[in-house]
């Protein structure tokens, strides 16, 4: 679907805080996702509408980045960490139970949509090696009981991890009263007024 | 996947996660040590994140006493404390904020938080730690350069730092620590959150800034060298590293002198380094720049009390993916920039990878490699074909299918990515050749890929042709076109 007017209303929020609309391209892609759970090609069109891209140009740099999805993706997408640091405490063995235990390959989701499993890059918990994130939160040092566990606890709705496509679960909001003031950048050419205290010498 | 790992994997116990070893329940990775705390002194509490905990332990009087100051005064303490940039490449941040032209504003800060390089986690933490002291640390720059705009780029799948980021900002807007007229004063600047969405390269500075103007993230063509000098827009733009920025509350509060009172003379105050591997208690410390050696923190008991199982040292990364790999004789190096890139590697972002007698040599190459080889954004050609050949290379020589001269082809096609001699440690009567690599692309990525494989043919070529077992293929001859038969 095309954004609904709540995320409309966010959208305009954002692209007010960037001095070039377009530099909004990736936080409302996000916003889209976080929707629908993955980017429908309405909510694509609608968000190229309102940063100035065309749906090819969204489409194009939206296909650069690995988190963004075209087509829908399990409920949990569970990113399990194979590089050199968890591959040290056995990722690769990690993944290959994940995979054996849902019984998909990697890359796949489950027949009931609840979960997608992929090989990870590196998430920044090293020293919590064998590492996995599930919808980009993490679980660290986790052998494969644990996944098991953690498999049921969410299959079960113990959890507070929202569905695949939220991230930050708070969002930036700046009150209309406390902006400095976002402009593009033709009519910023003047040095702001407190690099006068360099010509004054004083403190301020 | 398939045949089980050399690698030790499950087969080994985890290390000791419990509260005695040092690690906070709150903050999973870092370790409490009775060393200096100059930017993870709030860790220890568990709502460190919060604005009341914060401002109840200092926070934001860093901006205090800097908006005490003229700010041509404050960029002069940056530039004498000579805090060196954390991101990588150890620029002293000062001199890279004096590169800005003048009379060609508007000038832009942006913040890097798109840590990604294998084995590097600190400026997670720090965001998701204490996001208000990475922010004070971003109003301290703005005030000193005049800048009005500053774009805090989060990496995409670091969810939790998002949270506490916004979160920040928000309650730091309504404190009147971040916007119009702060603290009573006529210092205005808005800080505002942006976040990726899955891409390693986007942590290259020039990639970071297309991703911002809403573009795929490829590095930009050089020169121009510094973003500094065309940046966001086309403007003159500083970008530095989350942790880098961190440190100027603690720097305006005590001072520069002060600040050179920690760490080694060419690289004052503290860092942070991820040390992660086949450790007792792998951790993120916060140490001692530049005195520290890699003995004291790999051994130490202060820090990771050696290798797991009473195992022997066989190899380690000393600086994040990109770096060539150190072994055992490089122990007693200091955490310095100079003398590791002379010694053949870097210390780049702050990142050591243990890896111990069990390890295969090829097999942790290959994983490396591979990283690379998904993450090229497929700009330059030597990079993105050559990271993808040196993958399958090794795969195949892993697989069994290796031949004979996949070794002199892996040499080569490393050579295509990064001509000359490569950045390498001594070994075996041959000398070290000192960092950088040279490089056939725009950027570092593609020569990055050559260090692991380089670093391990020269020392554990015998493990490599242990795994060769096929012979090579009998050459065709070829009979040019039209030539007679």
């Amino acid at each position: 679907m095309t954004l609904s007017p709540a995320n409309e209303a966010l959208a305009a929020e954002i692209i007010g805080w960037f001095p070039r609309p377009r530099s909004a391209l990736i936080p409302l892609l996000h916003l889209a996702q976080a929707q629908d759970g993955y980017l429908t090609d309405e909510a694509m069109r609608r968000v190229g509408e309102l940063v100035g891209a065309t749906p090819a140009e969204v489409k194009g740099t939206a296909g650069f980045y690995e988190m963004f999805r075209f087509e829908p993706v399990g409920t949990y997408l569970v990113n399990v960490c194979t590089n050199i640091s968890c591959l040290l405490w056995g990722g690769e063995e990690l993944l290959e139970h994940a995979c054996e235990s849902l019984d998909v390959e990697v890359g796949g989701t489950t027949d009931d949509g609840m979960f997608t499993v992929e090989e990870a890059e590196c998430v920044a918990a090293c020293t919590e090696a064998p590492c996995l994130q599930v919808n980009y939160r993490y679980r660290g040092r986790v052998s494969p009981a644990d996944f098991d566990r953690l498999i049921e606890d969410l299959r079960a709705g113990r959890t507070s991890i929202a569905g695949h496509g939220v991230l930050a679960q708070v969002r930036q909001s700046i009150p209309a009263d406390r902006l400095a003031g976002v402009v593009p950048p033709e009519q910023a050419r003047e040095a702001p007024v407190w690099l006068a205290r360099n010509e004054a010498g004083a403190s301020g | 996947m398939g045949a089980p790992s050399a690698t030790g994997g499950y087969l080994a116990p985890l290390p000791d996660r419990s509260a005695g070893a040092g690690y906070l329940q709150h903050a999973p990775g870092y370790v409490l040590n009775d060393g200096p705390k100059l930017i993870t002194g709030r860790f220890v509490h568990e709502d460190s994140f919060t604005l009341e905990r914060s401002v109840a332990t200092g926070g934001y009087e860093g901006l205090r006493a800097a908006l005490e100051m003229t700010p041509a005064a404050v960029h002069d303490e940056v530039r004498a404390a000579t805090l060196l940039g954390r991101g990588g490449a150890g620029f002293p941040a000062g001199v890279k904020w004096g590169f800005l032209p003048p009379g060609k504003r508007p000038y832009y800060l942006v913040v890097n938080g798109d840590e990604s390089e294998p084995g590097t986690y600190k400026d997670r933490l720090l965001m998701e730690r204490d996001p208000h002291q990475l922010i004070e640390g971003c109003l301290i720059a703005c005030y000193a350069l005049g800048l009005q705009q500053c774009f805090l780029y989060v990496r995409g799948e670091m969810a939790l730092a998002q949270e506490r980021i916004a979160a920040a900002l928000n309650d730091a807007y309504e404190a009147g620590y971040v916007g119009r007229e702060i603290c009573g004063s006529d210092f205005s600047v808005d800080i505002v959150m942006a976040w990726g969405a899955g891409a390693y390269i986007v942590g290259e500075e020039t990639a970071l800034i297309e991703s911002l103007e809403g573009r795929r993230g490829m590095p930009r063509l050089k020169p121009p060298y510094f973003p500094a000098a065309v940046g966001l827009y086309g403007q003159p733009t500083i970008v530095n590293n989350v942790e880098t920025l961190s440190n100027l509350p603690w720097l305006m509060v005590n001072g520069s002198e002060a600040y050179k009172g920690h760490g080694s003379e060419s690289s004052p105050g503290t860092r942070m380094f991820a040390v992660s591997g086949h450790l007792r208690r792998p951790g993120v410390y916060e140490v001692e720049h530049g005195v520290t050696t890699f003995r004291e923190l790999i051994y130490g008991d202060n820090f990771c009390r050696g290798i797991r199982d009473g195992n022997e040292l066989k190899m380690f990364i000393p600086g994040g993916g990109s770096a060539p790999w150190f072994f055992e004789d490089h122990l007693d190096l200091p955490l310095e920039a100079r003398p590791v890139g002379a010694a053949g590697s870097m210390l780049g972002s702050g990142a050591i990878v243990i890896m111990d007698d069990t390890t295969d040599a090829v097999r942790a190459a290959w994983r490396v490699v591979k990283f690379f080889a998904r993450e090229s954004c497929g700009k330059c050609t030597p990079c993105r074909e050559g990271t993808t050949w040196l993958e399958q290379i090794l795969r195949r020589i892993l697989d069994g299918e290796g031949r004979p001269s996949d070794i002199d082809l892996l040499l080569d096609i490393g050579d295509n990515i990064s001509p000359g001699p490569y950045p390498v440690a001594a070994h075996d009567g041959a000398e070290a050749v000192p960092f950088p690599p040279r490089q056939t692309t725009i950027c570092p990525l593609g020569p990055s890929a050559v260090a692991p494989v380089v670093s391990t043919i020269r020392r554990f070529r015998h493990e490599y042709e242990a795994k060769i077992t096929r012979r090579d293929p009998i050459p065709i001859e070829v009979v040019p076109v039209g030539a007679a038969r």
